[in-house]
Order: structure tokens, then sequence, then C-alpha cells
């Protein structure tokens, strides 16, 4: 079991790693004209902010396929207070740990 | 090469820093889920990419699959491929040179690299080369320091790392969402994410809400 898990994480390190740059490389060989479709550009466009905001709620409020509300919550307001008060990012990420942990202990 | 302007290195040094320290963040996030210090260091050598590098590790903390934590990483890096059609054409290399330089193509590079538009073209090569290979060493440090803490630290709940992970993605939304179709299109994608995960399997919720992005993006915003 735990030699499975150690080759998945592998997989996922190397695969994501391979794809990243494919990615990135196709950007600098092919023609400009394949990717320049209007339609493309704008779900293109939106395509980070909508992966940004699943990948917040399903970090917060999941585990495995469960939703869950925890003290990951208290993280995220903590860390949407600090976004709204214009705090550098190290410093909205280490609040949010902070209330957290704190959190976390009280329960 | 000649020397480009005080501005454009200034300009690459402060991001190259200020971004590289969230390097500390994703070591931190990738060695809570359980990432070896090696595979996190990997991460950050090879793809270069920090929101898919997040999204990545992310996935797999919450029980996802292999494809679908490369999926997600993959379909967050296609920004990059249209960076790379931004930057070819004016930083004009070929052989090991563009390989390179596609592997530093990242949101800040490309941004201060087009930032620099004013200063001529000789700036706006410097700002990406400078800017991509800045944040790539400082991104490499901070990534190794994250993940050598967090080791340290032990069970991450305790510490509030599995709440750092959320923390850092909404550290990385918060610019996108600028404009009120950003944010109605945020809202519809937290809505969609929440709802698919009870019935698809773990991870595979995240992907499943590019529908929101494919609708939104089908027709020109009237």
């Amino acid at each position: 079991m735990a030699a499975t898990l150690v080759s998945t994480l592998w997989i996922v390190a190397i695969g994501t790693s391979v794809v990243c740059f494919a990615i990135k490389y196709l950007g600098h060989v092919i023609p400009a004209t394949w990717l320049s479709s209007p339609r493309f550009q704008r779900i293109n466009e939106m395509v980070p902010v909508v992966l940004l905001a699943a990948l917040v709620m399903t970090q917060t409020f999941t585990t495995k396929t469960h939703l869950v509300i925890d003290h990951r919550l208290a993280g995220l307001v903590t860390a949407l207070v600090a976004l709204r008060l214009r705090a550098p990012f190290p410093v909205v990420v280490i609040s949010a740990a902070v209330v957290s942990a704190v959190v976390y202990h009280l329960h | 090469m000649t020397r480009p302007p005080r501005s454009t290195v200034r300009d690459s040094f402060s991001v190259s820093l200020a971004v590289g320290l969230y390097g500390i963040a994703f070591g931190a996030a990738s060695s809570t889920a359980g990432f070896s210090l090696w595979q996190t260091c990997l991460f950050s050598l090879l793809a270069f990419t920090g929101a898919s590098q997040f999204a990545a590790v992310g996935v797999v903390a919450t029980g996802g699959t292999p494809l679908a934590a490369i999926a997600t990483a993959g379909l967050l890096g296609t920004r990059n491929a249209l960076y790379g059609l931004q930057m070819s054409p004016r930083l004009g290399v070929r052989g090991w040179r563009r390989v390179l330089a596609a592997h530093w193509t990242i949101d800040e590079s490309t941004n201060v690299s087009l930032a620099q538009g004013s200063f001529g073209a000789e700036a706006v090569r410097a700002g990406f080369w400078l800017t991509g290979g800045g944040v790539y060493l400082f991104w490499n440090l901070f990534t190794f320091a994250g993940a050598l803490g967090a080791k340290a630290l032990g069970n991450p709940a305790a510490w509030g790392l599995d709440a750092a992970v959320p923390a850092a993605f909404v550290g990385l939304l918060w610019p996108r969402l600028a404009d009120q179709f950003s944010r109605t299109v945020a809202l519809f994608a937290c809505c969609a994410a929440l709802g698919f995960t009870p019935f698809l399997p773990a991870g595979t919720a995240i992907i499943a809400t590019v529908i929101v992005a494919v609708l939104a993006g089908w027709r020109p915003r009237s």
C-alpha cells in the first residue's frame, strides 16, 4: 500500500511537470493563428478564475467526496479579511494558517 | 546584450523575490499532501508554474486520482501557451534558448516583459529573462525551505497548513476578480464545485467546473 502511494505521488509529480512544460513549449512553437479564436481566448481567460474558485471550495469544504465544515473555514474567512485589507500574499497565507490552527486546537 | 534600463532590472528583481516567497507556501502544501522533499522540489524545478503546482498537490491532498491532479494542473497551465504565443516573436530565440524561454514562460515573466514595452524591444527581452530567471531561482529556493519546514512541523492541521492551501488559492484568485463578470463566474464555479463534489470521484469535481468557464466564454460579453 505504501509503495503504491509513493509511486502514485511520483506519477503526479512527473506527469504534472511533463504536461505543464509541454503546454508552455507548444505556445512557443505553434503558429499564432491556432489559438487566436476569440472564443478560445474568452474561455481560456475564465479558466483560472473558475478553477481557482473551485479549488478554494474543495480545499476548504471537502474531505474526499464528503462536504464538511471544520477549522479550515476559519482560515478561509481570515484570508478573505486579509485580502480585503490589502495584506500581502505571505500575510494572507500565514494569518489563515494561524487562525485555522487555533480553531483546530480549541476544538 | 546591451544593459537593460535600471527600472527593468528593479521591476524584475522585486517581482522575482515577492513571487519566489510564495514558494514557501507551495513547499509546505506539497509536503503536507505527502510528497517527499525530492518530489516537491521536482515540481518547482520542472513544472515551474505556481497555480498548477498548487492544484496538483491540492487535488492529491483531498484524495483525488493522479489523472485528476495532472488534468487540473494542465488546465490551469493552458494560459501559459497563450503567453508563449505572445513572447515567442518578441524573444526570437531558437534551440536550447527556446526550450529555456518556454520553461520560464509564466504569469510574472510575461507580464513584467510586456510592461517594458515603452522602453523598447531590448527591455522587453531583458524583462522576460531577468524575471523568468529570478522567479525560477527564488521559487526553487523557497520551495525547498517550505518543504523542509513543513516536514519538521509534523501534523499539518495542528499548524494550520491545511488551511494555508485554500488561502493560497484565494490569494491567487483575488486579483482576477476585478470586474463584476469575473466575480459572477467565480461564484457559479464555487457552487458547481460544491454541487459536483458528492457525485463525482474525488478531484474530478474541480475539472467538471471547467464547464462554467466554457459557458461564460462561449459568447462575447454583451
